[in-house]
């Protein structure tokens, strides 16, 4: 074995042991890489009582509520298979809105209502003009067509 | 044969300092011009998004950068690996002279997703795999230079950062496919889907253009850099002594 080879395999061996170990160390923690959980997973028991986690999923569409002009409000995030009822006091971000994607941190208040103390809008990797999105809805469902208001 | 000679002749530091020095304008001038016409498409040219409003523009900003983070990390690790297997110094060289500019464009990157993130999401920061990942990316870039200027020996200097640069090019998939492999609070890949981007032409362009114009200015700041480390690390020998003399004479002469 030439000295290059020599060289060229620990380069090698080194590369394949730290990738190894980083792959097994990335399986053995895939649980808590998970940013959030979805309705489904949290109603199955698969968060833990009385602990903060983030909850995820889709805003449902006629489910956002402001209740007495406070800052109070509460929406139903879904996973389209089940739904949890967020209770939220404060202001959202820009991106929030019916049928977007969120993020609520908080906790369990009960079985089926979810105390979130912060709420994140989650972005989703589609970019159009307005145009170019009011004519896929229009395509899309055009008896559906509602005049939501914008969240922007 | 003929492009093992070529190889070698690019290897040896006189000739790649005077080639860099001649193409160094050519990366520049090009890549200014690509940045100017791709900042004016990005930020006047380009409509609204139909979701983020002007808040969008930002992406022209942040998705060059941050893909420069991590080819500049390659580009590296790749040189520190040629450069520990063939013992090939002006390798070093060049992924000396990368760190500092992959630094910078990972700085750029988070720092243009924490602004950003802010009016969108609604945090500027938060822990979920991309932006994690991307971090220790940066804390890699990081090491990678304390590590070098730990060592007073440059070619000790060279083995052992060569060593951590192969090692932390294991991080760069884990960005790139943090999206697709966990669910994060980043949204998933638009434009490397090559078939199918999920943007239209008239926002995709401004974006290719930054992409390309970052990419040529970082070929040129490379290029820069690297004429620099190597005068540094070869500033006692011969042709060094040479060029300078001559631009003494030439300096006389005027």
């Amino acid at each position: 074995m030439t000295p290059r080879r020599r060289r060229m395999v620990i380069v090698g061996a080194i590369f394949l042991g730290v990738a190894t170990a980083v792959t097994l160390g990335l399986q053995g923690m895939q649980e808590s890489m998970l940013y959030f959980r979805s309705p489904t997973e949290v109603l199955s028991g698969e968060a833990a009582d009385g602990r903060d986690f983030r909850l995820g999923g889709m805003v449902r569409e006629g489910s956002v509520e402001r209740l007495t002009g406070d800052l109070e409000m509460s929406f139903d995030i879904t996973d389209f298979e089940n739904s949890i009822t967020v209770r939220y006091t404060g202001i959202t971000p820009a991106l929030f809105g019916e049928g977007q994607g969120v993020i609520a941190i908080g906790r369990m208040e009960g079985n089926s209502v979810f105390r979130a103390r912060e709420v994140l809008a989650k972005h989703d990797e589609n970019y159009m003009p307005v145009e170019v999105a009011d004519m896929l809805a229009q395509q899309q469902q055009p008896e559906e067509l509602s005049t939501e208001s914008s969240t922007n | 044969m003929r492009l093992w000679n070529w190889i070698n002749k690019l290897a040896s530091p006189p000739h790649f300092f005077r080639m860099a020095g001649t193409l160094t304008p050519w990366f520049l001038w090009p890549a200014t011009a690509l940045i100017l016409v791709g900042a004016f498409g990005g930020l006047v040219l380009a409509p609204p998004d139909y979701m983020q409003g002007e808040g969008f523009r930002m992406i022209y900003f942040h998705v060059p950068s941050a893909y420069l983070s991590m080819m500049v990390y390659v580009i590296m690790a790749v040189s520190a690996a040629v450069g520990l297997i063939w013992r090939i110094k002006l390798a070093h060289a060049v992924a000396a002279s990368a760190a500092p500019i992959g630094a910078s464009f990972t700085v750029l990157a988070l720092v243009t997703g924490m602004l950003w993130g802010k009016p969108m999401w609604g945090a500027y920061w938060v822990w979920d795999a991309r932006l994690t990942s991307e971090l220790v990316l940066l804390f890699l870039y990081i090491g990678y230079m304390t590590l070098r200027s730990a060592f007073d020996d440059t070619s000790k200097a060279d083995r052992a950062s060569g060593v951590l640069a192969v090692v932390g090019v294991v991080n760069i998939p884990i960005i790139h496919f943090s999206v697709v492999w966990w669910n994060t609070l980043h949204q998933g890949p638009t434009i490397s889907k090559m078939d199918n981007p999920s943007i239209t032409a008239d926002m995709l362009w401004p974006l290719l253009t930054m992409i390309l114009g970052y990419t040529l200015f970082f070929v040129a700041i490379l290029a820069i850099r690297v004429r620099g480390e190597v005068l540094t690390r070869e500033v006692r020998s011969r042709w060094v002594g040479e060029m300078l003399r001559e631009s003494i004479d030439d300096k006389r002469v005027e």
